[in-house]
């Protein structure tokens, strides 16, 4: 019984996670059929900071316009950003942590100290400097957020490699006479695509987390775009009259970000033999 | 011992100038940009542009700049804010304590909560305990500050009246309770996470085994040997984390109107003020890497396989 | 102490119709499946059996120290000095283990805490089970540690485990073992990740303290040669179950289990013709059934030269063709 129970809880990580996942990216790809009123031209101040009730069940925002349709446009911008960046950052991450751990040397040193460097840069100060240097919009989120944040990447890919150089397969591949970028994509990268695969799920998800954090400080997604983070940006000072302001965005990005991490998590448990293996 | 952390306090240095160069970089790629691109260039006369460029020293080569720069660095002068006039010394100064108080609150919140709760999920792994504490670090790693914050705010201010909504009053511990427990949440969540993954990771070590042969008791064991052998992979965590805990407060602090270094620097990149955002930018990583610098000291007191040579 | 008469006429362990099982995803695994044995006092008793043979498990349900879940000890008694350790409380389980019963393990350089000190970790056996104070066991570790010949104790004490090669370490859980001058000491493959030559002198170390100490040993290996150095008696064990049991000499001159026999063709001897390289030494071949699906009857059958359709029909028993010769086969007479 208990052993069950453990086993449905282990798949359950990855269930619910999946489920949010394809939940939220549902809504991305259908978003103008199921949003019923448009994200930005449907304004009518009459309606301003209307309360959920049946015609807007999301309530209204301070101009008038729907929140539940803006949420779900919303998800557009949070995907893409995740995506995108965790794409850039995973493309870098492997390029370079394969060139330290295959190369070593002084090409290791040098990547090595430059994640370092990076390492030690909070991610969310280092987009702001990035923000503040090239100014707010989409696509400046998308540089700042795709080229900062790929020293986890690397350093996964690195020690993968590291201990991937040792095994069998590679060394037949070297005895065979293999170049040395054939051994690196086609012989290694697919064997550690594995913990890459669940780093990069906890990377969508962190993306997720600091485009909305930017746009919320007004410095990422500008309006009247439907950014998630962006429609909780005035929402303090409507706290006392129109408390659902705060509420729905918000929510969306935490369930977004919670679908990924259980997923990732999932992820994590079923490619780990360790866990797997016992009870 | 003592060499093995002058030699750590010396390795830190490369790294001190390698993010300032970056910094650097970034924030004055455009000669005399920051400063005069928006706000200023269709009010400002370009003489006045000139003038402004000259007093503050924009019109010299970059390298000049640069070098300018890292010598007032070594001296601890930070430069001059582009719109205030005053020593970014001093304003960053003022600003320096809220952060600290804000910041030590929302560690010991994270590590006295965190650590126990996922200390105890994994030595009763599996009971309901262990569920609704693993759901819920799950959940605070993917909730947004801001959204904590306003949730938070909305709970214990709007609706029951406890705590002030934001604002730093006279530095008053009920000011700081809301924006401390919100930076909290989510570094609890995660050191809940990991103190579970070590502790279910030591568990299984051989040595716990004999520690049991030697028919230690389950109290004595957990206290000594697990204890001791998580404590060598939750510093990592502390330290690692602890820089996306300064990223953090500077959302928490814009969301509380926090007096603080992470408001401070909102603040200056809308005004376009580099001096100060730079200077905000290279404390938040000093304090980050005093951190870590700390943390590599305390392993080697905890792990005695560190080797000082 | 009034029973000290009473107890050396009863055998000091008695293992009772044991079962173990692993509850896995992949099912139920009998690890131990009914096996029962005695060991005297002062005795020393071999446990033989390749990995997956059930020897360690048995080794661990003796000690309690299997975690569960998974492992469940379903059925069966362990009677120490007429204590069934499976019906006590697990305090008072603690009170024995290390104190009257103790065990050492097969991988010394991973058990012990790397955190602590050599001598830390063992003055820990004395203030729990003598109730010494820190200084006077750490004194009294001092000496346990010269006692396993290990040179300058008192300096070794304070290093750490990663100071020291996997042959001293085995010495400190020897030491460590001892140290309450238990009845029992468990020994599980307690050479096999040393180098050969040091595999010699902690056999060797360990015959000279089973005269100092007394304790009765239960060996357990998959190396014929320290048993034949070290046992009295031997205990073969396949898939789990108890195969054949019998004093050494029996058990090298006369084996009856056609397992037992294979497992000493499969060994080399000085002199002999597969030294020399005019013979291939004999291997076992097939490899151990897996203990979650085993075959139905003997579970040797299929890699057993002598099988006959005969030894799938329901199960051996274990029989006593002579006085303290026991074996688990159908046709060992006819062999």
């Amino acid at each position: 019984m208990s052993f069950s129970w453990k086993n449905i809880k282990r798949r359950t990580n990855l269930l619910i996670g999946s489920a949010l996942v394809m939940f939220v990216a549902g809504m991305a790809v259908f978003a103008p059929l199921l949003a019923p009123y448009h994200p930005t031209e449907d304004a009518n101040i009459l309606y301003s900071e209307e309360p959920p009730c049946e015609q807007f069940w999301f309530g209204t925002d301070i101009q008038g316009r729907d929140i539940l349709s803006r949420v779900i446009y919303g998800s557009r911008i949070s995907l893409s950003v995740g995506l995108f960046t965790q794409f850039m950052n995973s493309v870098i991450g492997i390029f370079m942590g394969l060139m330290a751990g295959y190369f070593g040397k002084w090409i290791d040193d040098l990547i090595m100290s430059i994640t370092n460097i990076l390492l030690s840069i909070p991610t969310l100060v280092f987009a702001l400097a990035v923000m503040a240097l090239m100014g707010p919009g989409l696509i400046n989120v998308f540089i700042a957020l795709g080229v900062t944040n790929w020293s986890y990447t690397c350093r996964l890919t690195r020690s993968q490699v590291l201990s991937a150089k040792r095994l069998n397969y590679v060394m037949a591949a070297r005895a065979l006479g293999y170049g040395k970028f054939r051994i690196m994509f086609n012989q290694i990268l697919p064997n550690i695509m594995g913990p890459i695969l669940v780093i990069s799920t906890l990377g969508v998800a962190g993306a997720i987390l600091l485009e909305a954090a930017l746009s919320f400080l007004g410095l990422g997604v500008q309006p009247p775009t439907p950014s998630w983070g962006g429609m909780l940006a005035g929402a303090r000072e409507k706290l006392f009259t129109a408390p659902w302001i705060s509420i729905y965005p918000g929510m969306a990005i935490f369930l977004t970000v919670l679908g990924l991490n259980l997923f990732g998590d999932g992820l994590r448990d079923l490619l780990d033999p360790h866990i797997t293996q016992q009870k | 011992m003592f060499a093995f952390i002058i030699r750590r306090i010396l390795q830190f240095i490369p790294t001190v100038i390698g993010i300032s160069f970056i910094m650097f970089v970034l924030l004055n790629v455009l000669p005399g940009s920051a400063a005069l691109m928006t706000g200023g260039k269709e009010i400002l006369s370009p003489e006045i542009v000139k003038k402004l460029e000259k007093k503050w020293g924009l019109d010299k080569p970059f390298h000049v700049r640069y070098l300018n720069y890292m010598v007032g660095l070594a001296k601890g002068d930070l430069g001059t804010s582009f719109i205030r006039g005053d020593k970014v010394r001093d304003i960053i100064g003022n600003r320096l304590w809220p952060t600290l108080k804000l910041a030590v609150a929302a560690l010991a919140i994270a590590c006295f909560i965190g650590i126990p709760l996922g200390f105890y999920s994994a030595v009763k792994q599996g009971t309901w305990v262990d569920t609704v504490t693993m759901v819920g670090a799950v959940s605070g790693v993917s909730m947004p500050q801001f959204w904590s914050a306003l949730l938070l705010m909305y709970l214990f201010s709007v609706v029951l009246r406890w705590l002030p909504t934001f604002g730093y009053g006279n530095g008053d511990l009920k000011n700081l309770i809301l924006p401390a427990v919100t930076l909290g949440i989510g570094y609890m969540a995660l050191l809940a996470r990991t103190t579970r993954a070590a502790v279910v990771e030591v568990l299984s070590q051989d040595y716990i085994r004999t520690a049991h042969a030697k028919g230690l008791s389950v109290l004595f064991i957990n206290g000594k040997h697990v204890f001791r052998n998580t404590m060598v992979l939750i510093l990592t965590t502390i330290g690692m984390q602890f820089g996306s805990l300064m990223g953090e407060t500077v959302v928490v602090e814009t969301v509380f109107s926090w007096p603080g270094i992470g408001s401070l620097m909102v603040d200056s990149i809308f005004l376009r003020d580099t001096p100060v955002t730079q200077g905000c930018i290279m404390l938040i990583i000093f304090v980050f890497m005093s951190v870590n610098l700390s943390v590599d000291i305390l392993y080697s007191v905890v792990d005695p396989r560190i080797r000082y040579d | 102490m009034t029973e000290l008469s009473n107890r050396t006429k009863r055998p000091l362990l008695e293992v009772d119709h044991l079962h173990t099982s692993f509850h896995t995803f992949d099912g139920v695994v009998k690890a131990v499946n009914d096996v029962s044995f005695a060991m005297n006092t002062r005795e020393t008793l071999g446990i033989v059996g390749e990995s997956g043979s059930g020897k360690s498990v048995t080794a661990l349900s003796i000690m309690r120290l299997l975690k569960s879940p998974p492992a469940r000890i379903e059925k069966g008694r362990i009677l120490f000095d007429s204590i069934d350790l499976l019906e006590i409380s697990m305090s008072r389980m603690r009170d024995i283990r290390g104190n009257r019963i103790s065990m050492i393990f097969q991988e010394p350089m991973t058990s012990l805490n790397p955190l602590f000190s050599v001598g830390n970790q063992m003055s820990e056996m004395f203030v729990r089970h003598q109730g010494l104070t820190r200084r006077e066991a750490w004194n009294r570790s001092v000496e346990m540690l010269e006692k396993v010949q290990i040179p300058s104790p008192g300096k070794r004490a304070r290093e750490f485990p990663h100071h020291m090669s996997g042959g001293m370490r085995q010495r400190v859980m020897i030491a460590m073992a001892l140290a309450c001058d238990p009845e029992i000491l468990i020994a599980d493959e307690p050479t096999t990740a040393l180098d050969v030559t040091i595999q010699a002198q902690v056999v060797d170390l360990m015959m000279k303290l089973r005269k100092d100490y007394g304790a009765a040993i239960l060996m357990i290996t998959h190396d014929l040669g320290v048993i034949a150095e070290i046992a009295r008696r031997v205990i073969v064990m396949y898939a789990g179950q108890v195969v054949e049991e019998a004093d050494v000499i029996s058990i090298f001159e006369e084996p009856r289990h056609p397992y037992t026999r294979s497992l000493l063709k499969s060994i080399p001897k000085l002199g002999d013709a597969s030294t020399h390289g005019r013979k291939r030494l004999q291997e076992i071949k097939g490899i151990v059934p897996s203990l979650a699906d085993l075959p139905a009857g003997c579970h040797f059958y299929p890699r057993c030269p002598h099988a006959d359709p005969i030894c799938r029909q329901g199960e051996i028993a274990l029989e006593e063709p002579a006085v303290g010769h026991r074996v688990r086969c159908i046709r060992h007479a006819g062999l």
